[in-house]
């Protein structure tokens, strides 16, 4: 008799099992991730998948019922081998979603293929600014959640004339992300009374800059860099060697936090500017960064952050279709409507579905952070620019009219 | 009487591709094509290397001509993309040629380490140009196309481009196996085998390596033109210097000297780099040790496998012969 009960709890519990799980059951979104894993850029790529992951775990893969398969892809950083890979995902993985790419190329190389094979791609790092501005009516299915690369320097030229700089040189890595930086910095710069007085533009991948920091005009009264992976690291290095005394200023790849810790003393007191830093000083930012230290050993990068924030954004669309994929087209409607309080601080989409965010004046300083005891380099925040769009106070209209920044665009009237 | 099961093994093979690859996943399809490209643009390479004996290291040059007229075409002037895809082709052939024609005036001249140097700084300038001219080719962004050829058959299926370029293929194999058994493929083997004894002869070794520079150099645009259009998409990485180093791997490893080498090579180095590395982390030892083991154990590349085997066969099977032979005896 008592088998026999026994037998029957055991039984519905089975039973009642196979109910919950097949309840529970929604769809499996497959998500293709392209990052490069091998190359100059692999570590870029590493805080990439980390930041991913560690949304995804902390949610234990849980999108509001739906579980994500998560597909990983090495493109090297080279645009050809992220399209094949594209290629691949699409075709043979049949994902819903591409993420990713860190190279400007590698964006608008890919955005193409999202179009061509109707997926949706969400760029959180390639910051090529014309993907969302006046090429985004050929990319209907591309999202960005990361940033346009002129988006954080429009307000930061306006900060070097706060500072009383007059004469600037800019010295920036040699392709579309290099010239639409500066382009952005040189445009308000020069609005607001400033003068670039001289572009300087090293091949990307340079680490010997032996051939331009002698040709650095000496009667500048700052230096703006931009410098990507391991550029990053020696420039400065390079710089103080030459006997450097100018003010050292630059977009926020420069001084990114994967590189902040190789470097030395010599980076104190640059200033840079992005949309996140690590030293943010909120709760948030708190516990992300002493989290992913946990995880991984290391300061998070933008690179982890945007990742991460672009979990939550997949997230909270999944949350209002209820856990069911939307279909391409809807998932890009859902996700432009989407407003999240990010790490970095809050986010949402513009209708050209490029985010619209605060943005960073940071400022290199050697001290403790978030209880840890030791010395550390720290991107410390200066200056917050609140809820910052690509067009940053032109208007859209009046800025799309002018041609993407490029290597002659905007002209260098001032050069020498 | 060994060519002809040569040339119908090849045949089989290359009907077996025409019927199996459509009925692959489509995936698979475009790694096909890929590979059929690549195959071509070895092939050429192993006029040089393999029956000339000029290891270029600047092949990627002349498909990167072909790729980047093909782009340049299709998106400023909007050209190519209907019947005029024909004309593209032999302006990719003849851009190829012309660019090789011109090379081959400084690359000739030298021969071994330095004709793999000049050609290793040749090909390099095509790329700076690729990569610095930024009006025209877009720079480090590279060009995307805007689709592929239509005209009574739509190319943007993946299907019929696949037919097309294994057609391409296919002819580019005959031309080049017809040049190969000419009189003047003759020659160029004799070039490889003893220059001097060549030009003592009385032939103009020099003009019989330049022309084979530069029928390599235009089926190298060929091959650019396909290119092209089977990525959407040029960037300067496609002519960066690995891919002249790839195309002469593909050489060594299908074995030089043999066309179809070239081709065998470009699928196996295809399959392990852009397949296997979608499968495991660890694709890169597998193709440093093919590299190795092929180099090591096959200097005849894979081509060269059934003769070794056959040569092994015999080394392990002479005792066995006469154990037989001595039973018989008894």
């Amino acid at each position: 008799m008592a088998v026999k009960s026994a037998m029957v709890i055991a039984g519905s519990f089975a039973i009642g099992m196979g109910v919950t799980a097949m309840g529970a059951r929604a769809d499996e979104i497959r998500i293709g991730f392209i990052a490069p894993i091998t190359g100059p850029f692999a570590q870029a790529g590493k805080d990439m998948v980390n930041g991913w992951e560690m949304y995804s775990d902390e949610i234990k893969n849980d999108f509001a019922g739906a579980t994500i398969k998560f597909i990983l892809e090495d493109d090297q950083a080279k645009p050809p081998v992220g399209v094949l890979k594209a290629e691949k995902l699409i075709r043979q993985d049949k994902v819903h979603i591409i993420i990713g790419g860190v190279l400007a190329s590698t964006g608008y190389a890919l955005a193409p293929v999202s179009t061509r094979e109707k997926t949706v791609y969400i760029a959180p790092v390639a910051a090529a600014d014309d993907l969302t501005q006046r090429e985004a009516d050929k990319y209907p299915y591309f999202v960005r959640t990361g940033w346009t690369s002129s988006q954080p320097t429009h307000p930061f030229g306006e900060w070097a004339c706060e500072q009383g700089y007059k004469r600037i040189v800019a010295i920036a890595a040699d392709y579309a992300f290099g010239y639409e930086t500066v382009g952005g910095f040189q445009r308000t710069f020069e609005e607001c009374g400033g003068k670039i007085i001289q572009k300087i533009w090293p091949p990307l991948g340079t680490i010997d800059f032996g051939p331009f920091i002698p040709t650095i005009k000496q009667d500048a009264d700052a230096i703006f860099t931009l410098m990507v992976g391991p550029m990053s690291l020696q420039f400065p290095k390079q710089l103080a060697a030459a006997g450097n005394k100018k003010p050292v200023i630059g977009g926020g790849t420069s001084y990114d936090e994967f590189t902040l810790p190789s470097m030395g003393d010599e980076v104190i007191g640059h200033v840079s500017v992005l949309q996140y830093s690590a030293a943010l000083d909120t709760p948030k930012n708190a516990a992300f960064v002493t989290k992913y230290r946990e995880k991984y050993g290391k300061v998070p990068s933008y690179f982890s952050e945007t990742t991460y924030t672009t979990g939550l954004m997949i997230h909270a669309v999944l949350k209002q279709s209820g856990g069911k994929w939307p279909g391409t087209e809807e998932f890009v409607k859902l996700i432009s409507d989407v407003k999240v309080d990010a790490v970095r601080g809050p986010v949402s989409l513009d209708d050209m579905r490029n985010p619209v965010h605060n943005i960073y004046v940071k400022r290199v300083e050697k001290k403790k952070m978030f209880g840890y005891d030791k010395e550390e380099l720290w991107n410390t925040v200066i200056k917050t620019y609140p809820n910052v769009s690509q067009f940053w106070k032109f208007g859209k209209a009046e800025f799309l009219k002018q041609p993407v920044y490029s290597r002659d665009f905007p002209p260098c009237k001032f050069c020498e | 009487m060994a060519s002809r099961t040569k040339v119908i093994a090849v045949a089989g093979v290359l009907l077996a591709l025409a019927l199996i690859a459509p009925l692959s996943n489509s995936f698979v399809i475009l790694l096909i094509t890929r590979g059929l490209i690549l195959a071509i643009l070895a092939m050429s390479l192993d006029i040089l290397l393999g029956f000339t004996g000029l290891p270029s290291l600047g092949q990627a040059a002349y498909l990167g001509m072909g790729a980047y007229l093909t782009a340049i075409l299709a998106t400023k002037f909007n050209f190519g993309l209907g019947w005029s895809f024909w004309v593209v082709i032999l302006l990719g052939i003849l851009l190829g040629a012309a660019t090789a024609a011109f090379f081959g005036l400084f690359a000739i001249r030298a021969s071994g380490v330095y004709f793999l140097m000049i050609t290793l700084a040749l090909g390099q300038c095509v790329w700076g140009l690729a990569y610095r001219w930024n009006s025209m080719t877009g720079g480090d962004n590279g060009i995307n196309l805007p689709g592929r050829p239509a005209f009574a058959i739509q190319l943007s299926s993946d299907v019929a481009y696949f037919y097309v370029v294994f057609g391409f293929f296919v002819i580019s194999l005959l031309m080049l196996y017809i040049l190969v058994q000419s009189p003047f493929g003759r020659s160029l083997e004799g070039i490889r085998e003893r220059e001097v004894r060549m030009r003592t002869l009385g032939y103009n070794t020099w003009l019989h390596k330049y022309l084979a520079f530069v029928i390599a150099g235009g089926f190298g645009g060929l091959a650019g033109v396909l290119w092209a259009h089977a990525n959407g998409h040029v960037s300067p990485e496609d002519v960066v210097l690995t891919t002249s180093v790839d195309a002469l791997l593909m050489v060594v490893l299908g074995g030089s000297g043999t066309l179809v080498g070239g081709a065998i090579g470009a699928g196996v180095v295809l399959f392990l780099r852009e397949y296997l590395s979608t499968l495991v982390a660890w694709w890169q030892y597998v193709l440093g040790g093919v590299y190795i083991l092929t180099i090591l154990y096959l200097p005849d590349g894979l081509m060269g496998l059934s003769a070794r085997v056959r040569r092994w066969g015999i080394a392990f099977a002479k005792p066995e012969d006469e154990k037989e032979t001595g039973s018989l005896a008894r």
